[in-house]
């Protein structure tokens, strides 16, 4: 499942992206500096807490935000070539749904109550594809069918409340597929989802990653989940990304003391129950209240004066293994010394 | 062994499901959301109920006190049937069974302070003059990891974590004997969980509490409590001490639960994926609860319900194809 397609074309390219806020007294960073870049076919996670700026990011890519309170941005995104970020906005409804698809946490909230499923999903391809009504219709039964809803023919005839749940997550999925996107941003994708049905839903991104050899930007707070379906991982925490590795990588050797505690604090099935957990001291602060230094000093148990006054840089641990954080290269050069 | 500290019977309770014409004729059938479930709850003890969402564990949660009023069964704590209580007979039971909910904020009254949202279970119980009762709700702030300036601000001030704390103080501060915690780690982040469930085990090992543990994540169950009972579609499906259920699980469905836990590791292999998703019990519904998505099922297990058994000491299962594994 890895280093797929190491060779492959770059198809998105976050440099340097920052997305602020008006806040009352000063600009909020909720997203601080991103670089991220997505190969073609290449499934992409990231992971982080509430907070982290990893929902902020995936809409700035769509520009879902434009319409919301001020919003900057400074940095660039290239899709296929072009600056997403420096197109007029008429110009992103033929990206929206055509190239770049999305699927959000609560697919009831997303789906439209007073449409039945046949025709939303018609919808989407009469506009992009120029498809007639029963072009559309039978299309769409196709891509009910490949998501793996049972009966398609009467799906389609149903409004989206007539649907469970996990039935609900593949209609969006379907629908995000119809125009055989280029890259589909999954958002929480599974979290409202009961774990047996989650495990089908990931599967089913998988499955369809490799037949239609779409790049996947997934998003989660659910480090399992991820190690189950990514290529690779970025973790982010308060609009920075602290680490990205591979996912066998990653899991086998963390780096950055978040990722590590976020690792060990999850109850798992070869915990000892007679221990305390380990936990992340503190919460996540406040966007107002964003560290000076490394963002990730309050709550690490190994930061000290260097790491609360400057930012750390990015270290490469091994190829593609990449950490900011002070505290990594000194431990590395302490082990030298010792040696 | 020991009298259990409380006792579930034969609990039964059903939502009608109503035809084209709503109300105006009589149910066309009914959902059972909870078919005759029995357990029991030690003093001391934490008991892991699991089970994907429907499955009946909250309305079994809530059941208990009385949010919920159940159809059929009992209920014994202390020797006392509580649903055959009237609620002056039930009033000074309740000090003992307090419950900690998924939304901790949606159950706070959002004009109320905080030191006043702790106070009232005192007041209502009428526990100690004012000034006894301000001591104990400062005492409660800051053992549950919250600190005394807490006190005049409001719920929505916190965070989810916070809130969750306020939650778990509230239950606490009447000193109950037997906490019902529904999801009480679901909606908050990894690193805030394991906050979370350190405070909660080291609080029920001062107080001396009972929990009943309501989850869906297997991994969280596991970890709090030292018993399990697995739920499908409103019956017990298997139930054990927890190193034993997980040493050697027996029920096909605890199985797939097992396997649907994501690993870290990144080649894992899965030997059951579950197919399909829970049925709809009404009361036509006729055989094993999940011989829908067995992938084992028999012609046995679509007509008959197989009874929930002790197959070894302390672990029992209803499965018809468990019951030639424990004859054995």
């Amino acid at each position: 499942m890895k280093n797929v397609e190491n060779q492959s074309q770059v198809l998105l390219e976050i440099k340097d992206l920052r997305v602020l806020f008006q806040g009352r007294k000063k600009l909020l960073p909720a997203v601080d500096g991103v670089n991220l870049s997505i190969r073609q076919g290449e499934i992409v996670g990231v992971v982080g807490e509430s907070g982290s700026g990893k929902s902020v990011m995936s809409q700035t890519i769509l520009r879902l935000r434009e319409h919301e309170s001020e919003v900057q941005y400074e940095g660039s995104i290239l899709f296929d070539g072009q600056d997403i970020l420096k197109l007029p906005l008429a110009s992103m409804s033929k990206i929206r749904g055509n190239q770049i698809s999305v699927i959000f946490q609560d697919p009831l909230t997303s789906l439209n109550p007073v449409y039945t499923v046949g025709n939303q999903m018609s919808e989407v391809l009469m506009l992009h594809k120029k498809m007639s009504k029963q072009e559309a219709r039978e299309k769409s039964i196709e891509l009910l069918n490949l998501t793996g809803i049972p009966s398609p023919e009467r799906c389609i005839k149903q409004y989206p409340f007539e649907l469970s749940g996990g039935m609900q997550q593949r209609v969006m999925i379907a629908m995000a597929l119809a125009c055989e996107p280029k890259l589909l941003i999954a958002d929480e994708p599974t979290t409202a989802l009961d774990v047996t049905i989650q495990e089908q839903i990931l599967d089913l991104i998988v499955e369809l990653n490799k037949k239609l050899g779409m790049s996947v930007l997934f998003i989660t707070h659910d480090l399992s989940a991820m190690a189950q379906l990514c290529h690779s991982v970025r973790v982010m925490y308060l609009g920075q990304i602290v680490e990205e590795a591979a996912t066998a990588e990653l899991f086998a050797c963390p780096s950055h003391p978040y990722t590590r505690g976020l690792l060990s604090c999850i109850p798992r099935l070869d915990t000892d129950r007679e221990e305390e957990l380990p936990v992340i001291p503190g919460v996540v602060p406040p966007l107002t209240d964003v560290p000076v230094g490394c963002h990730f000093c309050t709550r690490c148990t190994l930061a000290d004066e260097k790491c609360r006054e400057e930012e750390p840089p990015v270290t490469e641990v091994t190829p593609g293994h990449k950490v900011k954080c002070w505290k990594y290269g000194q431990t590395e050069k302490e082990k030298e010394a010792v040696q | 062994m020991t009298k259990p500290l409380l006792e579930i019977k034969n609990l039964k309770k059903q939502y009608p499901i109503y035809g084209p014409m709503g109300k105006m004729f009589r149910p066309k059938t009914h959902m059972n959301a909870v078919a005759g479930l029995s357990l029991e709850i030690h003093e001391k003890e934490t008991y892991g109920l699991v089970g994907e969402s429907g499955c009946g564990k909250s309305t079994t949660g809530r059941s208990i006190v009385k949010l919920v009023t159940p159809d059929e069964g009992e209920i014994l704590y202390q020797g006392s049937d509580l649903l055959k209580l009237s609620n002056r007979e039930y009033k000074p039971l309740c000090r003992d069974l307090q419950m900690i909910f998924q939304d901790s904020l949606s159950s706070m009254n959002p004009r109320q302070r905080i030191g006043q949202i702790l106070e009232e279970p005192l007041i209502i119980h009428e526990m100690g003059d004012a000034d006894e009762r301000r001591r104990q709700v400062m005492e409660i702030l800051t053992k549950v990891g919250l600190s005394e300036e807490y006190f005049f601000r409001y719920p929505h001030e916190l965070s989810g974590g916070q809130v969750q704390r306020l939650g778990i103080a509230r239950a606490l501060i009447i000193k109950p004997k037997l906490i019902i915690c529904d999801e009480p780690v679901s909606a908050l982040d990894v690193s805030i969980q394991a906050q979370i469930l350190n405070t909660l085990t080291s609080l029920q090992k001062e107080m001396d509490l009972s929990l009943l543990f309501i989850s869906h994540d297997i991994g969280v169950v596991r970890y709090i409590s030292k018993r399990i009972g697995v739920m499908y579609l409103g019956t017990l499906v298997e139930e054990a001490d927890t190193e034993e259920l997980f040493a050697n699980t027996l029920h096909p469905y605890t199985k797939a639960l097992l396997a649907s836990v994501p690993d870290f590791s990144v080649a894992k292999k899965r030997e059951v994926v579950l197919k399909g998703e829970q049925p709809v019990r009404t009361d036509e519904f006729r055989g094993c609860v999940f011989h829908t998505r067995c992938p084992y099922a028999t012609e046995k297990c679509k007509t008959e319900q197989p009874e929930l058994r002790e197959i070894a000491p302390g672990h029992k299962a209803a499965c018809h194809l468990c019951e030639g594994a424990g004859n054995a």
